[in-house]
């Protein structure tokens, strides 16, 4: 129970770290292009670029690892029902 | 014989509900509070934002319809009477037609209630063009029946069928509200722009089209229970 | 054909970690400097989600008029990838978005259908799962419908001119940029069917523990 609270909160903070990270700065009140901004208040690419990049391992490893454990749970059905046909059947 | 199969099957709807009106009633009054509660959202100071009568229109027709097949179709499966339709000698598609006309026949007559209504609470110009209009509205109802009867029947029997039938119909018919949103802003505009709102009409029929040919097809299929 | 799925599943793996040796080394394009190589993953991200949109709706209605199983298998896991690579495509695209654009999500014709698009491979899985009997014909309806979505996705672009590329930018990439993009389009072309294979194979684990039972019983 204390476990899985843990873990929920733990995984609420990790998921809220991105989000924080890439929180778009304060409004403004007319349209100025990029270049013309200061350096300083150029959104950087390369977070955005990573973050783009890491989603996509992480999303196909985490279905890739569904696909394993579900498979997983099914192999081990048919195994215990090939075991109990074994066991009925040799009586 | 298709097209005699699938009017008594609306002639049989339309009996029922003459008698009770209950699903009439209780859409209506649904539709009604949708707009109330829309006006919330879209009302500042008094007066109605920009454009937001066209929007919460076609909402409060999607909304009351969605619960309006809902309850159809429950009619159906509580009275037992699917089974016997499914048993009778007729072809599967004409009893879906049949269907799908009383679901249009139902939300047209609470379409010319809400109209005028949207159009008073929230100065809404949407007379100007009134046969534009009526076309616009009568192609989006259409559409909407099409894919909202197919789905409430195929959901019939499943058993979750009161969430699933929004989850599995709001995404689909968004092409047809987006077509009948804009199409009403279009009549609303203050120079009337009868152009954008024919192009929008067209899209609508061209989407109808391509929905009633995939339910006729599918239909058959699906309902073999 | 088995013992070639984890050797071909490491090599993907290997192709994608390269991957960004090759995108650093592709052109910079003009206007959007660094932030543009997201399309290297974006773009073949939205095309295999179409594809596989496609391979749900076609299976499907082999399902439907056949009543073949194996194509009712088929069209459970490319309704399960379409879902997967659709949420790459959503949120991918608005990291470009940010940056590129100066907002997160414009309500414009192709994002709007394909979010429509998502949510439609979405409910289907959630049919299968919740529907009780008979959700298998519900969902391959479902799924037959979506399919017409598709072409609209693709086309959409081109139709209404927003600030989404159009669908010329590929088929007209230059020389330094061609490499790179064919590059990640083969390892996610890969990628989609390494994963669909395994997700059919789960599928026909789980007829066969159904086929089990039904023989137990009798």
């Amino acid at each position: 129970m204390i476990r899985r609270l843990l873990l929920s909160v733990s995984m609420l903070i990790v998921a809220a770290v991105p989000v924080w990270a890439l929180q778009p700065p304060a409004a403004q009140s007319e349209y100025v292009p990029v270049k013309d901004l200061p350096p300083v208040d150029q959104l950087p690419a390369a977070p955005l670029l990573v973050a783009a990049y890491s989603f996509i391992w992480l999303a196909a490893m985490f279905y890739l690892w569904t696909i394993w454990r579900r498979l997983g749970r099914v192999e081990t059905e048919m195994r215990a029902l090939e075991q109990r046909r074994q066991r009925s059947g040799s009586k | 014989m298709f097209l005699r199969t699938a009017l008594l099957v609306l002639r049989k709807d339309f009996a029922i509900e003459v008698k009770s009106r209950e699903i009439l009633y209780t859409t209506l009054l649904f539709a009604l509070s949708c707009v109330l509660v829309f006006s919330i959202a879209f009302v500042r100071e008094g007066e109605p934002l920009e454009d937001a009568a066209a929007g919460i229109l076609w909402i409060a027709i999607e909304f009351a319809g969605t619960l309006a097949l809902g309850r159809t179709f429950e009619r159906e499966r509580y009275g037992e009477t699917l089974r016997a339709l499914l048993l009778a000698p007729a072809s599967r598609a004409a009893i879906y037609i049949g269907k799908m006309l009383g679901i249009v026949l139902l939300l047209a007559v609470c379409e010319v209630v809400l109209v005028p209504l949207v159009a008073l609470l929230f100065r809404a110009e949407l007379f100007r063009a009134p046969l534009l209009l009526v076309v616009l509205l009568l192609a989006g109802t259409i559409g909407f029946a099409v894919v909202g009867s197919l789905f409430a029947a195929m959901l019939v029997r499943a058993r979750t069928r009161d969430v699933m039938l929004p989850i599995l119909l709001y995404p689909m018919t968004v092409p047809l509200m987006i077509a009948g949103v804009r199409g009403t802003v279009a009549l609303t505009h203050t120079p009337t722009d009868a152009a954008s709102a024919v192009m929008w009409i067209s899209l609508l029929t061209s989407m109808d089209v391509v929905f009633l040919v995939l339910a006729l097809w599918t239909f058959e299929a699906v309902m073999t229970e | 054909m088995k013992k070639a799925f984890v050797p071909l599943l490491l090599l993907t793996a290997a192709m994608f970690a390269y991957a960004p040796v090759i995108i650093a080394h592709a052109d910079y394009e003009s206007t959007m400097g660094l932030v543009q190589k997201v399309m290297y993953f974006h773009a073949p991200s939205g095309m295999v989600m179409l594809i596989s949109a496609v391979v749900c709706g076609v299976a499907s209605a082999m399902y439907l008029w056949r009543k073949n199983p194996s194509a009712d298998r088929v069209a459970i896991a490319a309704a399960e990838l379409t879902a997967l690579f659709g949420l790459i495509v959503l949120v991918t695209g608005p990291l470009w978005a940010r940056k590129a654009w100066g907002v997160w999500w414009v309500w414009e014709a192709r994002l709007t259908m394909s979010f429509v698009g998502w949510l439609i491979a979405v409910g289907y899985l959630f049919v299968r799962k919740y529907g009780g009997p008979g959700s298998d014909k519900l969902g391959a309806a479902l799924a037959v419908f979506g399919t017409a979505n598709v072409p609209f996705i693709y086309v959409s672009v081109n139709i209404w001119r927003t600030m989404h590329p159009m669908t010329t930018v590929v088929p007209t990439l230059q020389a330094g940029m061609r490499g790179a993009f064919w590059f990640s389009a083969l390892t996610l072309f890969m990628l989609y069917g390494l994963l669909l294979t395994a997700r059919i194979h789960l599928e026909r684990q789980r007829a066969a523990l159904d086929e089990l039972y039904l023989a137990e019983e009798n």
